[in-house]
């Protein structure tokens, strides 16, 4: 199955963190996407540069940044192959933003099967 | 409960786990038992109880299923379990096709997948209810709108919760399988909780049948996992527990554990209890079920050890204990004499029990046991505002009429 990890940080979780320490943060991010059961993933630049967009009546209607704010935010993603949700669970404990303060979604990804010949 | 049914709630979970492990379904596997169960209940009765009845009800209910999933197989949604029918057509899994004989069944070629089930039921992924109300669907055989009744919400709310959580499992890949040994700790302690839950909802009389449930589920475990202290830890603590239940309520008033009529207690289940305990303390057990284990074994012997009680307190609350276990402590403190030091104990915890209703219930006690009934009497009326049943309100009343009394006249004998 595929699962995405939904990672949502907190802002200040890397404030106060040594130069050691936050290098080996991201080491455990790369690692985890060099992991062969890592088939993507990506990290998002900050909710400072976020804008909100929304279609009413046919009209864009554009804002600057995010609709709510919230404690922690989205900051990027994962997208894992795995045998099941316990083995996804082990791989999502894994991201350091699920001790730094913030946490771990863990969504399965809709599988489309082919065209079922019968 | 007619033999027929029993002989069905015996074999239920068993039935729907082999199922599942064939199907990797849930909902086909339920459909096809209840199939199975009832070409059972046609057949039985004039036929006779086959000598292997669960292989008998799995082996049905495969045919049944294997037939729906070819009528249905250019359905999307039935597109998973077409793996089924290939493993059965190439003959890599036998015991389902229409090849075997029903009057010559062996029962170990269904296997037993009760314990891949109530992991699977337990799973973390699932809400806490949702854990409750699907292990007592499907290992227990309770229908929907027995728990419906049971935890008094509408079968509707009861059916959308179960479908709810079987839909999670399929689609989120909960896995139908004992946990590896690394994960198995945590799990366990997950279905545990889960079975502990269920008892203690049965504390009630009218709820009574959850507490036999849950007793049922951890003999189950017990056997399924004949290595692990904390699973005889608990079974032990839940037999002993409702060994004492005839004893707990007497003219409909809430006896305490000195006051009840150790002749009402169930012999058999304290001893049951006692042996499930001697167990998971000859595997080393230490941990939380196995410490309340034996404080329930110490609890029923005559006299109560109550200092060694208060010992084995103390280390439930060191491994992490509640509030609650303190106030236990308390009370085991305050019955080994030392009532003074009980109550300070629970000033100490006051603040985070607020609300919770046996606290003013103990204070009073104690402080009825130190002679300051004005207090004591303070206390059961608030005791009182917050009592859940019947007998609890009257064994209440009882104790502030007695409190009352002293106050008048202090030569009053104080009782237990």
């Amino acid at each position: 199955m595929k699962y995405a990890m939904l990672i949502y940080v907190n802002p200040h979780s890397w404030d106060g963190l040594s130069e050691d320490e936050a290098a080996d943060i991201s080491r455990q991010y790369m690692d985890l996407g060099q992991d062969p059961r890592c088939l993507g993933g990506e990290q998002l630049q900050g909710l400072e540069t976020a804008t909100t967009v929304r279609v009413a009546d046919g009209k864009a209607l554009t804002t600057d940044g995010p609709f709510a704010e919230t404690r922690e935010v989205f900051g990027g993603f994962y997208l894992f192959e795995a045998g099941d949700l316990d083995e996804a669970l082990d791989v999502a404990a894994r991201i350091p933003a699920t001790w730094m303060n913030g946490s771990v979604e863990v969504r399965p990804i809709v599988e489309r099967p082919a065209v079922v010949e019968s | 409960m007619t033999r027929l049914d029993h002989v069905f709630r015996e074999h239920w979970g068993r039935v729907v786990a082999s199922l599942i492990g064939f199907l990797g379904d849930f909902d086909l596997a339920e459909e096809a038992a209840q199939e199975a169960f009832a070409l059972a209940a046609e057949r039985w009765p004039t036929d006779g109880v086959p000598a292997e009845p669960a292989a008998w009800l799995v082996v049905v209910a495969r045919r049944r299923a294997i037939d729906r999933i070819r009528r249905e197989r250019a359905l999307r949604e039935k597109v998973r379990l077409l793996g089924v029918l290939e493993r059965v057509d190439s003959g890599s899994d036998r015991g389902g096709g229409s090849d075997v004989n029903l009057d010559n069944l062996d029962e170990a070629a269904v296997g037993d997948e009760r314990l891949e089930l109530i992991f699977t039921c337990c799973h973390p992924a699932l809400a806490l209810e949702a854990q409750v109300a699907l292990t007592l669907r499907t290992l227990g055989g309770l229908s929907g709108q027995e728990i419906a009744r049971l935890f008094l919400v509408s079968e509707d709310t009861m059916k959308r919760r179960l479908s709810r959580a079987r839909v999670k499992i399929r689609l989120s890949g909960i896995p139908f399988a004992v946990p590896s040994a690394s994960r198995l700790p945590d799990r366990l302690d997950a279905v545990l909780a889960v079975i502990y839950l269920i008892f203690s909802q049965g504390w009630e009389e009218e709820r009574r049948v959850l507490a036999g449930e849950a007793i049922r589920l951890g003999r189950l475990l017990a056997q399924l996992m004949p290595d692990e202290p904390e699973v005889h830890g608990l079974l032990g603590l839940m037999l002993i527990h409702e060994a004492r239940r005839p004893a707990r309520v007497a003219d409909g008033q809430l006896v305490l554990l000195a006051d009840q009529d150790r002749g009402r207690w169930n012999g058999e289940l304290i001893a049951a209890g006692r042996m499930s305990v001697d167990r998971a303390v000859a595997l080393r057990g230490s941990e939380a079920y196995v410490l309340q284990g034996a404080i329930a074994v110490l609890e029923v012997e005559d006299p109560v050890d109550w200092a060694q009680v208060a010992l084995l307190y103390e280390r439930l609350f060191a491994l992490g204990g509640s509030p609650v276990v303190r106030l236990n402590w308390a009370v085991a403190v305050a019955c080994a004499g030392d009532v003074a030091r009980a109550l300070e104990m629970l000033d100490d915890v006051a603040g985070s029990l607020e609300g919770y209703r046996y606290l003013p219930a103990v204070r009073a006690e104690l402080l009825r046991r130190l002679g300051r009934n004005e207090e004591a009497a303070q206390e059961f009326v608030r005791a009182l505002g917050l009592a859940a049943s019947g007998a609890e309100r009257r064994f209440l009343e009882g104790r502030l009429a007695q409190a009352d009394r002293e106050m008048v006249d202090p030569t009053t004998p104080r009782s237990g």
